[in-house]
């Protein structure tokens, strides 16, 4: 890292019904969290395609959120218990493309949730400013385009999931690989 | 190419004072196929708007990006602004730069860095809309009100005298609620029954009513409008319509168990209705205690009945009926004070405020009579204020109505009983109106007010003896009495989360309903067609649910009266060139809007069905379906420019 602090860009996909309301509800409360999350809406947590979540990373960010209904809650009845079952496959995706478990999160957000977003964003950015930025990004390798990912952070077949700073960079990680280790 | 203008709002300050407009403006000047950016003080209000109108007109704009509020605040006003201007209200997008950006930040470089980006992010996601046409639906001119107790009474009537049709769901066997139960209200010490049971009886007279009482809602389908709701009548053991209520029963049934309705001071029978004036006047068998469901013997009511009312077989039945709208108003449960150091359940002179109810009424299980366990009259009376409630051991909430009902209660046993009443309380509060003025009326009356909560109940002497702080003597006393009164938080009904669930209604964190915004909209939910009234969404006095009843019955004749509704264009699109009728999205849809067509081997959308939700697109797996507005290059889209600031 030169000189300036890592500021890890977050992306959001939040649903109307529960965890856009709840982060509506964290501005009208002024609640205070880092400016690292930016939030696309989409009307339920179960139209979130594996998809979006790998172009967020493919586009730069450090880090991607999916906030739904809390299960049972969901406005669209089990739009969220689609997603809960989507999630470990992606999960399990995301750490082949090397991308370390950290740097991906599902939270259960309600519209009166607000205290609770502020808690998972805060956590979010410690974690991954301590890993540093997501090595395989357009910003820091231009030259791969959107539709790339870089280098792994971690070797593919040994997905520890919640494990922390454990991942030792592969042999094929650029400069630009994971910083915290 | 698109022609976008962007219109960055500074809200007052709100915005402003964190994040740098004039810079979020110049910088979307520069992005591609935005025609004109402007900065206003406040976009909402008519100049505001108007500068959108001047601009689609005068420049030809054919996409519109407002960055400012909430797009759950906002966003029907500016597609209101666009469709006065001749644009489709959906060529709109907005950036949510307060609630997201300027009001949960301080740092004013990354509020305006973060702020560019979903600028940026809009824009490109906005020159991708499409124009969409909203769709109508007729209502079902039927209104459901779920709940018997003051606040559903009250939007019943109110509905049914507007001319429509209402269903009332009582899960008691008799309609009337906590109020029933209540001996004088507070600040008037009006008889409680005596202006209840007229709006219970009529209730049951009028003509647009339809009354399942000892019935539970089972199952909501559908939508605002359309609802589909499945009721169960839970099996009375007695025939309604054969039923005259003579009382022959339950005046024969030999076995008693503890009376519900007197919160277990006193014993019904069997066979029984919860209490004199019960709405209907009809009886239910306690088939959990009965001897005859037991063990087969006894069933003397049904030997004695003259109308041969009584059916020891019958069934529950399940009973479907279509709704426009619908309002919960189940109301709420007590804290069981059992949990806390006060005595209770342990010394039989320690009652909650609601058995004291019971007790000095004049139907109650002593005729009215303030009396100890022994018979004796108290000489001395504690009341405990804020039992559960603004502690955080329980509820973090003040119950809102208990120093009121407290000090109800201190001037009916100093009314009855002449003894010193003394109050344990931490702060008084009587906002209401008239409230204030019956506080001093007590004092007056000579009942003792201690500022200390009570912690502890204890027994010396074989009397009981309250212990408090007295935060303004600063000193700790005991306090020597003979019967203690608790009064209690209202809290969430047990049942709470299981209703909000079959009705699509959000909780707060105390586990109350939750209004779709607090201040603006208390009775609507996050779905629509479905209000709250009453003590469901907090505690609440008398006066304050009737409101809320009235209110929320007002809602709904708006929508029943206007007999259409508006339903989003949000909804899933097959493109059946691609389909390749693998059938992986059937299960996925909660509505059953999806359907295979055997003849083209496609699935087909009902969009009547489809809620927009979008969850079958992210299952496709040859990325047939779309769901208008949220189309997946919509969204790319949008994510790539977020991103790239």
């Amino acid at each position: 890292m030169t000189g300036e602090e890592f500021e890890p860009k977050i992306l959001g996909f939040f649903c109307n019904w529960c965890s856009y309301a709840g982060a509506d509800l964290a501005g009208v409360s002024r609640l205070k969290y880092p400016a690292n999350l930016r939030i696309v809406r989409v009307m339920c947590s179960g139209r979130v395609e594996p998809t979006m979540v790998l172009k967020a990373f493919a586009c730069g960010a450090d880090g991607v959120l999916v906030a739904g209904c809390h299960p049972g809650d969901c406005h669209y009845q089990q739009g969220n218990y689609k997603t809960l079952r989507r999630v470990p496959l992606l999960e399990r995706t995301l750490a082949q493309f090397g991308i370390h478990p950290a740097r991906f999160r599902l939270a259960w957000i309600s519209a009166n949730e607000g205290q609770k977003l502020v808690q998972v964003v805060t956590e979010m950015v410690d974690e991954i400013k301590k890993l540093g930025p997501f090595p395989g990004t357009r910003s820091r390798f231009p030259e791969l385009g959107a539709a790339a990912p870089g280098p792994a952070e971690r070797p593919a077949a040994a997905p520890v999931p919640g494990e922390r700073g454990a991942a030792a960079p592969a042999a094929t990680v650029a400069a630009g690989g994971e910083a915290h280790d | 190419m698109a022609r976008i203008g962007v219109y960055v709002c500074h809200c007052g300050t709100n915005i402003a004072a964190t994040v740098d407009v004039a810079a979020v403006r110049d910088f979307a000047a520069a992005l591609p196929g935005v025609v004109v950016a402007r900065d206003y003080q406040y976009m909402c209000s008519d100049p505001g708007q108007d500068l959108i109108r001047k601009d689609i007109a005068e420049m030809g704009l054919d996409r519109v990006v407002v960055a400012s509020c909430s797009p759950r605040m906002h966003e029907p006003t500016f597609r209101r602004a666009l469709e006065s201007a001749g644009l489709n209200g959906y060529l709109l997008e907005m950036a949510n730069i307060r609630e997201h950006v300027s009001w949960v930040t301080t740092d004013v470089p990354a509020a305006t860095r973060k702020a560019k980006a979903l600028v940026a992010g809009a824009v490109r996601r906005v020159a991708l809309h499409q124009p969409l046409e909203e769709r109508y639906a007729d209502v079902t001119p039927q209104a459901l009100v779920v709940g018997g107790g003051i606040a559903g009474i009250e939007a019943a009537l109110k509905i049914a005298d507007g001319g429509f049709r209402v269903h009332l769901v009582e899960k008691e066997p008799s309609i009337g609620g906590q109020m029933a139960k209540l001996d004088k209200t507070f600040p008037t010490l009006d008889c409680s029954a005596c202006i209840l049971t007229p709006k219970m009886v009529a209730v049951a007279q009028h003509p647009n009513i339809v009354l399942h009482t000892y019935s539970e809602v089972e199952r909501v389908d559908g939508f605002v409008g359309n609802f589909r709701v499945t009721i169960r009548h839970k099996a009375r053991s007695v025939d309604m319509q054969k039923c005259t209520g003579c009382g022959t029963c339950w005046s024969k049934c030999p076995y008693t168990a503890p009376n519900e309705f007197d919160e277990g001071l006193g014993k019904r029978k069997l066979i029984y209705i919860p209490f004199p004036q019960a709405v209907p006047n009809k009886p239910v068998i306690d088939r959990e205690r009965c001897v005859k469901f037991q063990s087969g013997k006894c069933g003397a009511c049904q030997k004695l009945c003259p109308t041969g009312a009584i059916d020891f077989n019958q069934q529950d039945e399940l009973v479907e009926e279509n709704f426009g709208a619908i309002i919960v108003a189940t109301g709420y449960s007590l804290f069981d004070p059992g949990r806390g150091p006060w005595g209770y359940g342990r010394y039989p002179n320690v009652l909650t405020a609601l058995q004291f109810e019971r007790m000095v009424n004049a139907s109650g299980p002593t005729g009215g009579h303030v009396q100890l366990q022994d018979g004796s009259t108290p000489r001395a009376v504690a009341i405990l204020h804020c039992i559960g409630s603004r502690d955080t051991n329980y509820h973090e909430y003040c119950s809102n109505v208990c120093c009121m009902y407290s000090l109800k209660l201190a001037h009916l046993v100093k009314e009855k009983t002449g003894a010193e009443v003394y109050n344990f309380y931490i702060d008084i509060r009587a906002f209401g109106k008239a409230y204030e003025e019956f506080y001093n009326r007590v004092q007056n009356e000579g009942v003792y007010f201690i500022r200390g909560k009570g912690a502890e109940v204890g027994s010396r002497d074989g009397r009981l003896v309250v212990r408090c702080e007295d935060t303004l003597l600063g000193k700790y006393r005991e306090i020597p009495v003979d019967m203690v009164i608790l009064s209690p938080a209202m809290e969430p009904r047990p049942d709470a989360a299981r209703i909000s669930q079959v009705f699509g209604i959000q909780r707060s964190a105390d586990g109350f309903f939750l209004e779709a915004h607090a201040k603006l909209e208390p009775l609507k939910t996050a779905t629509d067609g479905v209000f709250i009234a009453g003590a469901c969404q907090g505690p609440k006095d008398i006066p304050y649910s009737v409101a809320q009843g009235a209110g929320a019955a007002a809602e709904v004749l708006r929508l029943l009266s206007a007999g259409r509704v508006t339903i989003s264009p949000v909804v899933a699109q097959v493109a059946d060139e691609i389909c390749s009728g693998c059938r992986a999205c059937l299960p996925i849809c909660p509505y059953h809007a999806l359907t295979y067509d055997e003849g083209v081997k496609v699935v087909l959308v009902n969009e009547a069905l489809c809620k927009g939700c979008g969850t079958c697109v992210a299952a496709c797996p040859s990325g047939a379906l779309s769901v208008s507005h949220f189309r997946t290059p919509q969204v790319l889209a949008q994510i790539e420019e977020v991103l790239a600031v």
